[in-house]
């Protein structure tokens, strides 16, 4: 889980969530701020990439741009012991992007969540219909985005906590 | 964006080059040259087709807390409400959903307790609540490469 980075480290995090330099030789220019040389960067973005503190390293493209215009959060109501083998199922569909087991709430009696993206909500419904066939349950909801607030990306170590 | 600027996106979603000369690096693996990868990037990025080009951290693995929460706002506290959670840094994503939970969102910060004080904070500067708080417990799936399909 968590661990005390230095606080190099929390510089080079600032950095690197921003954007990389679109120059010959970034990892040399982010090193440079941070009083680190390009190859120390470079060990450090693969121990990280490889020890799973970044989660992806490239570019964020908009979905709704490249012609992904729906996105569904399905919620499921699936029994306690049934969670991960029915999130397992969940995560194998290529047009599932996120998957996850959360805790029910007042009023909210789903467990597993499920990203769904496709061109037009008419697939999303296929998508999760299709789901539901596979793994045999029937309690979900779909939920379409119908406008969106806001989407940034996490910025860590920054003043406001 | 044409055929090599697709090629581009899709090699440069599915994993930067983590090596000194990443662009060149891109460049080998379509036959063009490091400079041209330079230029039809900043193009892309220009043209607002990439969000950003960076690293994505694992909150947990830095230490941070994450959850989801939903909640219920009447149409006449909508804009305010939004303003008010919006108004945090450590709101990522917000979305209104097509159910009595109608507004979504996602709060990252350094610890549980920070989050169940953000969460009261919104309440009651929002007059709105209570705020579902929904953290993930196991994860199945996060986040994948989508092809570009139809640039």
């Amino acid at each position: 889980m968590g661990r005390i980075l230095s606080s190099q480290e929390q510089e080079l995090v600032r950095l690197l969530q921003d954007d990389i330099p679109v120059t010959a030789e970034p990892f040399a220019g982010i090193g440079a701020a941070v009083g680190m040389s390009g190859d120390e960067v470079l060990a450090k973005v693969k121990e990280w990439i490889a020890d799973g503190t970044i989660r992806r390293f490239g570019a964020m493209v908009r979905h709704q741009k490249l012609g992904y215009n729906a996105n569904a959060m399905s919620a499921w109501d699936v029994p306690e012991e049934r969670a991960e083998e029915v999130g397992r199922v969940f995560a194998a569909a290529t047009e599932v992007s996120h998957c996850y087991q959360r805790p029910r709430a007042d009023g909210w009696n789903f467990n597993v969540f499920a990203m769904i993206h496709a061109a037009t909500p008419e697939e999303c419904h296929q998508v999760a219909a299709g789901l539901a066939r596979q793994v045999g349950i029937e309690g979900f909801e779909l939920l379409f985005s119908s406008r969106e607030f806001k989407k940034i990306s996490m910025r860590y170590f920054v003043e406001q906590e | 964006m044409d055929a090599t600027e697709k090629k581009i996106v899709t090699l440069i979603q599915a994993g930067f080059p983590v090596t000194a000369h990443p662009y060149a690096a891109i460049g080998a693996q379509i036959g063009i040259g490091e400079d041209e990868v330079i230029d039809r990037i900043k193009g892309i990025k220009e043209s607002g087709e990439i969000r950003r080009m960076g690293a994505s951290f694992d909150s947990r693995k830095l230490g941070y807390a994450s959850t989801l929460c939903a909640v219920h706002v009447p149409p006449e506290k909508l804009d305010q409400a939004v303003e008010v959670i919006n108004s945090y840094l450590n709101v990522t994503h917000n979305y209104e959903r097509n159910h009595h939970y109608n507004v979504w969102f996602t709060l990252i910060a350094p610890n549980r307790e920070r989050i169940r004080e953000i969460l009261a904070e919104m309440e009651e500067q929002a007059g709105i609540g209570p705020i579902l708080d929904l953290p993930a417990t196991r994860l199945f799936k996060i986040q994948v490469d989508l092809p570009v399909i139809n640039g």
